[in-house]
């Protein structure tokens, strides 16, 4: 059971600790080494859902009759450039943030913003 | 060329991006996506013409068959989900160049134009394909042009809301590709025709709930259903406005139409309903956010937040309607998604006026812009009534398919809650009002808003109007699909 399905708890203990790191650090690039985490995760479950016990790499030759699927391999490859643009995008987001927060932790920026808000506030108050 | 009409529904503005960014040009730029977007509506008439007199359409990418190659599959719903998001965004565009202008820093228009077709490309895609996978694909086109369009935002907070958008985003998508890999470790398909065929086999394994739970939370986060809806508020707020009346308009819609091709087509109703609590817990659910959002709505003092907070109280008029999980309960959310998609881009239209003339969407800005700006504030008071549910606007016509669905299965507790989450309603667009029309204007009076915005913001008015009077097209579409999703489930 714990051998035979092991590339599934690796599956599983990668995409819940990759879940929580999103969830529970506060500092953003933390929150994306999180998220890439968690999508790997992801990967590998799909790699390994593909292999076919005894097949050999999907190359056609005539010594061999069994194969991997290679089907969830490609899907896997969008999936992966999916994963490098998000990972990109965002971490370019966080420098834009860096920039005009000059932070990059979670509680900090949001504290801004809400100071930012209450002042807003207080002049329609005022008017 | 009619033949492969589902095929350039999607490529036309797919291969349109990269020519946007070789022009180079604001106006050349903008001249040109409108044309492809315009473009691509008329694909989408055509399609629904075709689809309303000959039936389903099934495109085989490639000439490769069916379950192995990749199928377009274009039917009722798609056809009608197709029509809304092309003309929502053709419309929408006509007021791109002057509101961008103020709105997004110069040097950036040509991208802003790039980005717009892609966001447009990912989500006609996703509703043209029936392939499970190329959803995903194109899911993520959608949302990554959408993380950069939001953060194109002025303020420093679009990108902060661009990011949080990211993250959330990005699990929701994720979750949606475990649900899709645990189904093809089941089923071994990817064609969502297929699957339907294949699944009811092996329903009562734990795999496919487990497949099924990771579809519908991923799909919810991307439809922001109530408690997923925290990306949603300054995602809208801040994104430039033109983004917001095209995102408000559609991209919630694109994440409900798969809700409803998964629950239906590919899992089957059987399934969805009977094994797995699906309607107390999304009934609840739409109820609750209906409530949460319109009294948040009525506290914020950021017009756009006002209004985005009332967009997830839509959204949970929608997922009621889905929860009846009858034809008439479908007809209702459809006819809602559609009519919807014509209020909310109406408004956000307007507001994007207001942002052109007055500079920012703060209550307070507004005082007195009922007398300056009369032709401006008059669509946002129609869009508003056409949100409470007046007769004459298409509003009134999805409440009233929604109560009497709901009648119908003798659920009068829920009817009686839509109504009293309707007078909610009337207390946040009358908050506007009453700025706008009843306080003394403050500060330099500014003109009405320019024709380039008047235009689009009164067509889509007029169709709030006409689609709440003349209701045979809007009606005849969304039943057809229901009835379609009805007799298509095994």
């Amino acid at each position: 059971m714990l051998i035979g399905l092991f590339n599934n708890w690796v599956v599983i203990v990668l995409m819940m600790s990759g879940l929580y790191i999103v969830i529970a650090q506060g500092n953003l690039i933390k929150k994306l080494v999180g998220l890439t985490i968690f999508q790997t995760s992801v990967f590998i479950f799909y790699i390994s859902m593909a292999k076919v016990s005894g097949g050999s790499a999907p190359i056609l030759d005539q010594e061999i009759s069994v194969y991997s699927n290679p089907l969830p391999h490609v899907l896997i490859l969008t999936a992966i450039v999916v994963g490098i643009a998000t990972t990109a995008l965002g971490l370019s987001l966080v420098v834009r943030i860096k920039e005009s927060y000059g932070t990059i932790e979670e509680e900090e920026i949001q504290q801004q913003d809400n100071l930012q808000n209450q002042k807003e506030n207080k002049v329609e108050v005022k008017e | 060329m009619i033949a492969h009409l589902p095929i350039l529904q999607v490529v036309i503005p797919l291969m349109a991006a990269p020519i946007c960014l070789i022009l180079n040009r604001s106006k050349l730029a903008w001249l040109f996506a409108l044309i492809v977007s315009g473009v691509s509506c008329l694909v989408s008439i055509l399609l629904l013409q075709q689809v309303m007199t000959t039936g389903v359409i099934s495109y085989e990418l490639g000439g490769w068959q069916a379950p192995w190659g990749i199928e377009y599959r274009i039917d009722e719903l798609n056809a009608l989900m197709l029509l809304i998001i092309s003309a929502i965004s053709t419309i929408v565009l006509f007021a791109a160049p002057k509101s961008i202008d103020k709105e997004i820093v110069k040097g950036k228009h040509t991208y802003f134009y790039v980005l717009y077709l892609l966001s447009l490309t990912g989500m006609l895609g996703i509703v043209a394909t029936g392939d499970a996978f190329n959803v995903f694909v194109f899911l993520e086109i959608t949302s990554l042009s959408a993380y950069a369009l939001i953060a194109m935002g002025k303020k420093k907070q679009a990108v902060w809301a661009s990011f949080q958008y990211l993250v959330m985003g990005t699990i929701g998508a994720t979750f949606i590709l475990i649900g899709i890999g645990l189904m093809y470790q089941m089923t071994g398909t990817l064609n969502m025709q297929d699957l339907s065929q294949r699944l009811p086999e092996v329903a009562q394994t734990r795999t496919v709930f487990t497949a099924f739970a990771f579809v519908i939370v991923g799909v919810c986060l991307k439809l922001a259903m109530f408690p997923l809806h925290l990306w949603l508020p300054n995602a809208y707020a801040y994104a430039p406005s033109i983004v917001t009346s095209f995102f408000s308009a559609t991209s919630t819609k694109v994440a409900i139409y798969l809700l409803i091709r998964f629950t239906f087509s590919v899992f089957g109703l059987s399934f969805s309903f009977t094994t797995v609590p699906l309607q107390t817990l999304f009934m609840t659910l739409g109820l609750v956010g209906i409530f949460v959002a319109s009294i948040s709505a009525i506290y914020q003092h950021n017009i756009k937040h006002l209004f985005a907070y009332s967009s997830i109280a839509q959204i949970g008029y929608m997922i009621v309607g889905f929860s009846i999980s009858s034809v008439a309960g479908l007809t209702a959310t459809l006819l809602h998604l559609f009519n919807h998609a014509l209020m909310k881009s109406a408004i956000f239209l307007a507001l994007a006026a207001v942002a052109y003339r007055v500079g920012n969407v703060r209550l307070d800005s507004l005082r007195g812009l009922g007398r300056q700006m009369p032709l401006t504030m008059a669509a946002i008071v129609i869009g508003g009534l056409s949100l409470i549910g007046v007769p004459l606007t298409v509003g009134f016509v999805s409440k009233w398919y929604l109560l009497s669905a709901l009648i119908e299965q003798g659920w009068w507790p829920v009817a009686v809650l839509i109504l009293l989450g309707s007078m909610l309603a009337v207390i946040y667009v009358w908050k506007v009002v009453e700025v706008a029309y009843f306080k003394e204007p403050v500060g330099t009076p500014v003109k009405e808003a320019p024709i380039g915005f008047l235009i689009p913001i009164w067509i889509l008015v007029l169709a709030n109007v006409y689609f709440g009077i003349d209701t045979r097209f809007s009606v005849q579409v969304a039943q057809a699909a229901a009835e379609s999703l009805f007799g298509g489930a095994l």
